[in-house]
């Protein structure tokens, strides 16, 4: 399946270029829900024509990104466009044969739940084959790529993509079961921004799954637990060191109550990230790539300064579990939320800032009701994923005790 | 988020839905034109009043005696125009110097992207000519713009002398806080545009000007001026700009208390307003009034060279003196008297007019709807559209539903008779092997149970419509892809375990040849076509199968739409089309 691939990747870098040299670039780089504060380009080239001067890049509260980002633009900053494309190239390669992998694996524990029995008898229609799964791993690469979110994203140059790129290849190294590396993409993505470091806990469940150890037992979960850990930190450490000095105060500068002077209403929206992942991990400790794909979908709507790069990352999800599609129940109704907000928020943003005539409640308004249609995107992925794995094991044909078809409510 | 999880409720909203769609649209149809046409009557139009405090009261006299300068100032503009043939900058920059102001001048030109056939012209070149009065004590932060269009023909002069009248009279008070600016341009529309664009230093519409000399610091609110006339019997306001943007509603009641101070009379669209509003003929014309506002603001194009401020986020409003047949007629003075109260109400801004509502309609001078009491009728209309894609969406997920074979567990969200709920037991039984069952199954009415809910009917319609071209690549006599049982069960693939009998009997494995439809899942019909022979999508590699299945979706929608589609007869010309 190389060929399709290299297509996809083709007319993608394609569309990507043909808008870097047009007009819009700057307008896009401009815009508030592409780049944030922490993602902006501009503020990576302040911050390093500041380290030319012989300026610390973190004087003037301009620059957020990390220390590693300096070192990698400031050999690359001629070739900035090609670096953005590359990565979204290098997220989409990586997205691909990480969901090739999960996919076989996925069969594998099908198979193995068919022969033990496990499944209700009447629940055939659910079970996946490997026809229908063939080309999943060219659409998640096709969904991540011609996204018009990742396209925008790239375009504007925001760093996210980078974020996207080290979790995708985290996502992959987790899937390949080298637990050495996806500690070290991990410790990357969680030292560009904290939220990331919520996808330790899928992370670690997938690899003791592959490692067949239960993770209901404490000692083996304690060991693989302390090994991935020490290497988090091993990393960090090594990053803080390595990068110097002004690392020493720049994760606290992470944290966006920080940044934003300390204001304690943020501190319960930095919790509300890494709140889920408790829950999450004890309902979903047998499929710990939806855990992934969950948790990334909260960090993307509950984290400080969203931007569309991240709904991007979880979108290219959606072919994964597009057996899901058949129990999604408000597609309708989510599809014009996220379209009609997406187009507000342009419009919005003129009338706030240009006209004067809406204000920033307009605004703010449309960005809440687009994380709403986020939670209900998360929240319908959810209920269908329980539902099938429900049907799964008690049978597609639900009789109440009176021999009625029965109905299932989630309460 | 009770009604969309819970299923009851889904239930009965979507039967309603379906039901009542034709009534509650052209319902919803009719309020909303029904709504826009209440809008004249009195509970919902209300009396204007000013919001912005700082222009509450009007108590100061008026002291403008300018008159006969005035008419003075016109005759000599006039006959220096007649005689240049242009703009008499030169005459004008001495005038505004003796007068007392800053004078400057700016050129511009423009290339016209379509030739001007009446004046046979390509190209528009002219002079701006704006003087300056500085405020005495304040440090030239804001300004007010007071502005005379001069188009090429002769009308205007009264306002030019009126304006350099006014100015001299300005020039004399000490209570400015603002800076005023008194521009005059060439070409109407097109100098107005040039000086702003100067001024606010951006170049929006291609236009090369001279950068200007003299700023005066942020205009705060600006007024043009139209008099050809020595006398006029009424002051007429325009507020439509560009694009139908409207200046602060603020700005039209200051020209409104200040014209009623006077005793002048103002109109509006050249109508007088209508006293009485209780009878019927006073909303009538009132709703002639809205209604014509409304196309002007349509039209986008600026009813005045006010209409280009507005871009730039500065208030302004056009006035212009009609002289009609009525037999009391205002002389300059009463016109220039209702002016000078307007600036100096506007000099005691303290910030942009930002209290009163930028969307609004006028019924009448003294009557406005605001946007919040004229959107819902929009908002009425726009709902029929989003009846319609909400019905069309559940009607796809029917039609999608009845080929499928029988869904699994009952979904709440189908909106049936519960008669037809003994239907599935027939495909049920299919799931023994029987092929006993099929046979019903192209008559079952979408009334299957599924765990589909109601709302995802597309993925339903695409599974049919691609599985059924995928029934088509491999067996062309087949008539229905449905479980027929014509599978070979000995042709089970090896790598389903699934007992023979659930995939014969219609438990539709999801092996559909056609996989790679974006988000589409496991319910195809029937039969599972990976029993069968490749199809296209393993025996050709490649972007084919993705153009094919991406070209299929489009065609399904055309598909499912045909009336006459037979589910009994799949062999549509679109599967021949897609050539499987």
């Amino acid at each position: 399946m190389a060929a399709p691939l290299v297509l996809v990747l083709v007319v993608a870098v394609t569309v990507r270029a043909a808008l870097f040299r047009s007009s819009l670039a700057e307008f896009i780089s401009e815009r508030v829900e592409v780049v944030s504060p922490l993602s902006s380009w501009k503020r990576v080239v302040e911050g390093l024509s500041l380290l030319d001067l012989g300026v610390s890049p973190y004087s003037g509260a301009v620059f957020h990104e990390t220390p590693l980002i300096i070192y990698l633009f400031h050999f690359l900053i001629d070739y900035a466009e090609l670096v953005f494309m590359i990565t979204d190239a290098l997220t989409a390669i990586a997205l691909y044969f990480a969901i090739q992998d999960f996919n076989k694996v996925v069969f594998k524990k099908q198979k193995l739940l068919l022969e033990l029995d496990q499944y209700a008898p009447d629940v055939a229609e659910l079970i996946r084959t490997p026809m229908e799964m063939r080309y999943i791993p060219l659409k998640v690469a096709l969904f991540y790529l011609l996204n018009p979110y990742t396209i925008l994203s790239c375009v504007a140059k925001s760093t996210c993509a980078i974020n996207n790129t080290l979790i995708a290849f985290f996502i992959l190294t987790t899937i390949k079961g080298s637990a050495f590396l996806s500690a070290i993409f991990l410790a990357l993505a969680t030292y560009q921004s904290l939220y990331p470091l919520t996808l330790f806990v899928p992370g670690l469940l997938y690899l003791l799954q592959t490692r067949h150890i239960n993770p209901n037992s404490a000692a083996a979960v304690h060991t693989c637990e302390n090994e991935e850990q020490s290497l988090l930190d091993l990393f960090l450490g090594v990053c803080h060191d390595v990068c110097g000095k002004p690392s020493g105060n720049h994760l606290p500068l992470l944290l966006p109550s920080q940044l934003l002077g300390f204001h304690p209403r943020s501190l319960w929206l930095y919790i509300n990230v890494f709140f889920y992942t408790i829950p999450l991990a004890i309902k979903l400790k047998e499929h710990p790539i939806f855990f992934m794909f969950i948790q990334i979908a909260v960090i993307a709507i509950f984290k400080s300064y969203p931007t569309v790069g991240d709904v991007a990352l979880y979108m290219a999800f959606f072919p994964v579990w597009n057996h899901l599609y058949r129990f999604l129940r408000n597609i309708f109704v989510l599809t014009c939320i996220i379209i009609v907000c997406s187009l507000l928020f342009p419009v919005l943003w003129h009338l706030w800032i240009y006209a004067g005539s809406a204000n920033s409640n307009f605004f703010y308004a449309i960005t809440l009701t687009f994380n709403v249609g986020q939670i209900l995107l998360i929240s319908d992925y959810f209920y269908a994923f329980l539902r099938r794995e429900y049907y799964l094991t008690h049978g597609l044909y639900l009789t109440a005790k009176d021999g009625t078809e029965a109905m299932l409510v989630l309460k | 988020m009770g009604l969309l999880s819970d299923p009851v409720r889904r239930r009965a909203l979507a039967r309603l839905v379906l039901r009542l769609n034709a009534p509650l649209c052209v319902l919803s149809y009719v309020a909303g034109i029904a709504w826009f046409l209440a809008l004249v009557f009195p509970p919902l139009t209300q009396r204007t009043y000013m919001s912005e405090n700082a222009m509450g009261s009007t108590m100061v006299e008026e002291q403008f005696a300018g008159g006969d300068r005035a008419r003075a100032f016109a005759r000599d503009f006039a006959a220096h125009r007649k005689k240049s043939g242009a703009l008499p900058v030169a005459w004008l920059e001495r005038t505004m110097r003796s007068v007392g102001l800053e004078v400057y001048t700016q050129s511009f030109s423009r290339k016209l992207p379509f030739p001007d056939e009446t004046h046979e012209r390509y190209m528009v070149s002219g002079t701006n000519v704006y003087g300056i009065l500085r405020a005495p004590r304040a440090a030239s932060t804001e300004s007010l713009v007071l502005t005379v269009p001069c188009g090429s023909d002769s009308t205007n002069s009264q306002a030019v002398g009126l304006l350099l009248a006014l100015a001299a009279h300005f020039r004399g008070q000490i209570y400015w806080a603002k800076d005023i600016v008194f521009l005059v341009t060439e070409h109407d529309l097109l100098g107005t545009e040039a000086w702003l664009e100067a001024y606010h230093d951006v170049n929006v519409t291609g236009m090369q000007s001279s950068p200007l000399q003299g700023r005066a610091g942020a205009i705060q609110a600006a007024v043009a001026l139209e008099l050809s006339s020595d006398v006029v019997t009424s002051l007429d306001v325009a507020v439509e700009g560009l694009n139908g943007q409207l200046p602060n509603l603020d700005l039209l009641n200051l020209f409104q208390t200040f014209c009623q101070k006077g005793g002048l009379l103002c109109t509006l669209q050249g109508k007088l307003q209508p006293e009485d509003w209780t009878s019927l003929d006073g909303p009538l014309q009132g709703l002639q009034t809205l209604l014509l506002m409304v196309l002007r603001q349509a039209s986008g194009r600026p009813h005045g060279s006010h209409g280009l401020f507005l871009r730039y986020r500065v208030e302004a409003l056009t006035l212009r003196g009609i002289n009609s047949f009525r037999q009391y007629k205002y002389d300059l003075v009463a016109v220039g008297k209702a002016l000078e109260g307007m600036f100096r109400k506007l000099n005691h801004l303290l910030e942009r007019l930002h209290q009163s509502f930028f969307l609004y309609l006028l019924p009448g001078l003294s009557r406005f709807v605001s946007i919040g009491l004229y959107m819902p009728a929009v908002g009425f209309l726009l709902l029929v559209l989003g009846l319609k894609a909400l019905e069309l969406w559940m009607q796809l997920h029917e039609a999608g539903m009845g080929l499928e074979e029988p869904g699994g567990a009952p979904g709440p969200s189908v909106p049936l008779p519960p008669s037809q709920g003994g239907k599935h037991t027939g495909p049920r039984q299919g799931l023994d092997g029987t092929e006993a069952g099929s046979p019903d199954l192209p008559s079952t009415a979408a009334g299957l149970h599924r765990p589909h809910q109601l709302l995802t009917g597309l993925p339903a319609g695409h599974h049919h419509g691609a599985h059924c071209c995928a029934c088509q690549a491999s067996w062309a006599p087949d008539p229905l892809c449905c479980p027929a049982g014509a599978d070979q069960p000995g042709s089970h693939a090896p790598w389903q375990p699934v007992p023979v009998a659930g995939a014969a009997g219609g438990a539709t494995v999801t092996g559909r040849g056609l996989a790679a439809l974006p988000g589409s899942a496991s319910p195809g019909c029937a039969g599972a076509p990976h029993l069968r022979r490749p199809a296209l999508p393993t025996a050709v590699p490649g972007p084919l199968p993705l153009l094919a299945a991406f070209l299929e979706c489009a065609l399904l929608e055309v598909r499912s739409a045909c009336p006459g589609w037979d589910r009994d007869s799949p062999r549509t010309p679109f599967c021949l089309l897609l050539g499987k």
